[in-house]
């Protein structure tokens, strides 16, 4: 039975370095097991977001909680509960895999660090590397490796700034489908990303933000709130009549016709399809394919990166 | 204490695989060990000692001369001249590796990852500071120990290399030597948190070592006396002087500080 008691806790959590406000009174929850993305361009207040959260700095205003413990008041049992890959993975390139990994393991007083450094490094793919100093690694081991020292000390919740940036399509696919598999095991990810698939694939939610948040939900609810659904019919020929016979139903909102496919909007296509498909083909249409028009997340990013930008200029 | 352990262990096996911190660590010991030791072989063979009397010694230094003979104490002034310049090793020697060890995790970005560990700030100065403190003040104390042996050959009058172990220089290198690193890092830390090259720490936190200089000179010239009295002054400045930096360097490693202001 999952703990229905949020992990991560903030209300109108900010942060301003002199004049700037780089996070405007952010409040959010995130729950046990989630794994949650922080998207947004750059300066948007992700990264100094997380670092607030992983007790780094402290809130100009406002609270934030983290496995229960207040940020500025408990930092240091917060540093025992979360796991950190900042956006440079930040390794000591002298020191081997296996010294880096036991330098962290005595900072955070792991008891087993033998066994602990072995399961990490097995997982990885660089236990056959340990005794190579991290200098003559590549990026994507290094990667791994940094997430290898976030992981030690079995953390309740990993922030991965940034973790396949910069990455070669096969590093990253392997590090995504590392995250994938501590999804699998339950653990609370926090993602910082600029790489919106990679957010889509992975985030049970996600919290859009340019300094304040701008919208917060599970990819899927947030590209039906801000486009809409619409069902794409394929047809081998485009009439007139199918068109007007779609308008006809008070629950289709929209229709648009492309090349030889409509495009009808509806809220509800399961309850609705059955009855488009039985209209259009008593009308004569000859259907080819019929599917869900898929809209990327990026649209929905960059609908709402628009909107704010609108929204500041009317204010200026 | 552990995590005081771990970092000077993974500061020395940093550190030290840098060639131009192994060589300033290794040769500067030496180098005040060898260069003392070729002036006293020569000194000792010299046969003009022989006619030096007490009133040829500045009367305040004749004084620490004690039963000494003219020309014993001539050797002893040569002898002890050089001691100053041990100072140095234990504030040069910290100075390099902090500066390195610093501006390092500063260019590689390794603080973030440190600093989100339940480590605490004193724990990772103490341990950078140590890192830096031991191997100066053990090169210092060896190279004492090597000077003193070579003495002993070199002189022929035991009383002699015996006044290097009398207390004035005993506590100014068992004592002042390590108040001397203490220093040599807390300043090194303050300057590596400005700059980003560990070179330009090096130069800057170099200037600290030129009133040690100063002082090798005014006793060489006969401008100040190294006495007892005079060490044991340095000594409590030093103890102030190294509570204060410390403090100052421990403000400014502030996690918050290093994050939002360390460029």
């Amino acid at each position: 039975m999952m703990n229905k008691e949020p992990i991560i806790h903030t209300i109108n959590l900010s942060r301003s370095f002199g004049d700037i406000l780089a996070v405007d009174r952010i409040s959010l929850s995130i729950n046990p097991g989630e794994v949650f993305g922080f998207l947004g361009p750059n300066g948007a207040g992700k990264t100094t977001t997380i670092r607030m959260l992983a007790a780094l700095l402290e809130p100009t205003s406002g609270e934030a909680f983290v496995s229960g413990f207040q940020v500025g008041k408990e930092d240091q049992k917060i540093r025992r509960n979360i796991g950190l890959l900042p956006e440079a993975p930040g390794l000591y390139d002298a020191l081997t895999a296996e010294q880096n990994l036991a330098f962290y393991g005595a900072m955070y007083g792991v008891e087993e660090i033998s066994r602990q450094i072995k399961r990490y490094l097995e997982l990885l793919g660089l236990w056959n590397r340990r005794y190579e100093p991290v200098a003559t690694f590549s990026k994507g081991m290094r990667q791994k490796l940094a997430i290898a020292r976030a992981l030690l000390h079995e953390p309740d919740v990993l922030f991965l700034d940034e973790p396949t940036s910069g990455l070669d399509p096969q590093a990253a696919k392997l590090v995504r489908e590392f995250i994938g598999e501590l999804k699998g095991e339950g653990r609370t990810i926090i993602l910082c990303t600029h790489n919106l698939e990679e957010a889509d694939r992975l985030c049970d939610r996600v919290a859009v933000m340019n300094g304040h948040l701008l919208a917060l939900d599970s990819p899927k609810v947030l590209r039906r709130n801000i486009f809409g659904r619409k069902v794409v019919f394929h047809l081998t020929e485009i009439k007139s009549e199918f068109e007007q016979a779609l308008r006809s139903f008070e629950f289709v909102t929209e229709v648009q016709v492309v090349e030889n496919k409509i495009l009808v909007s509806i809220d509800d296509p399961e309850t609705n399809n059955p009855i488009l498909v039985r209209t259009l083909v008593e009308q004569g249409a000859e259907i080819q394919f019929v599917g869900e028009l898929r809209r990327r997340l990026e649209d929905v990013y960059l609908e709402l990166m628009q909107s704010s930008q609108g929204s500041n200029n009317g204010k200026n | 204490m552990e995590r005081i352990k771990a970092i000077i262990i993974k500061e020395w096996r940093e550190v030290f695989k840098n060639k131009f911190v192994l060589f300033t660590v290794s040769f500067l010991p030496l180098m005040i060990t060898a260069l003392p030791l070729g002036i006293l072989y020569f000194a000792a063979g010299s046969e003009d000692f022989g006619g030096v009397t007490a009133a040829d010694l500045p009367p305040q230094f004749s004084s620490l001369c004690g039963d000494l003979g003219g020309g014993d104490c001539m050797l002893y002034y040569i002898v002890t001249q050089f001691i100053l310049l041990f100072m140095m090793v234990p504030v040069i020697v910290p100075m390099t590796i902090a500066s390195y060890s610093i501006v390092g995790e500063k260019t590689t970005r390794t603080l973030e990852p440190l600093l989100v560990t339940p480590v605490s700030t004193l724990e990772i100065l103490v341990g950078k500071g140590l890192a830096g403190v031991i191997p100066a003040v053990l090169t210092t104390w060896i190279g004492y120990l090597l000077y003193a042996a070579g003495a002993h050959i070199l002189v022929d009058n035991p009383a002699v290399v015996g006044k290097l172990f009398d207390p004035l220089w005993m506590t100014a290198i068992f004592v002042v030597g390590p108040l001397l690193s203490i220093m040599g890092v807390s300043i090194a830390v303050m300057i590596s948190s400005r700059v980003n090259d560990p070179r330009v720490a090096e130069q800057i936190s170099g200037i600290f070592v030129l009133p040690i200089v100063g002082l090798f000179i005014g006793q060489t010239t006969g401008f100040i006396l190294v006495n007892q009295q005079f060490i044991l002054w340095m000594a409590g400045v030093l103890l102030v002087l190294d509570i204060i930096l410390f403090y100052f360097a421990i403000q400014i490693f502030q996690r918050e500080t290093i994050l939002s202001r360390w460029k």
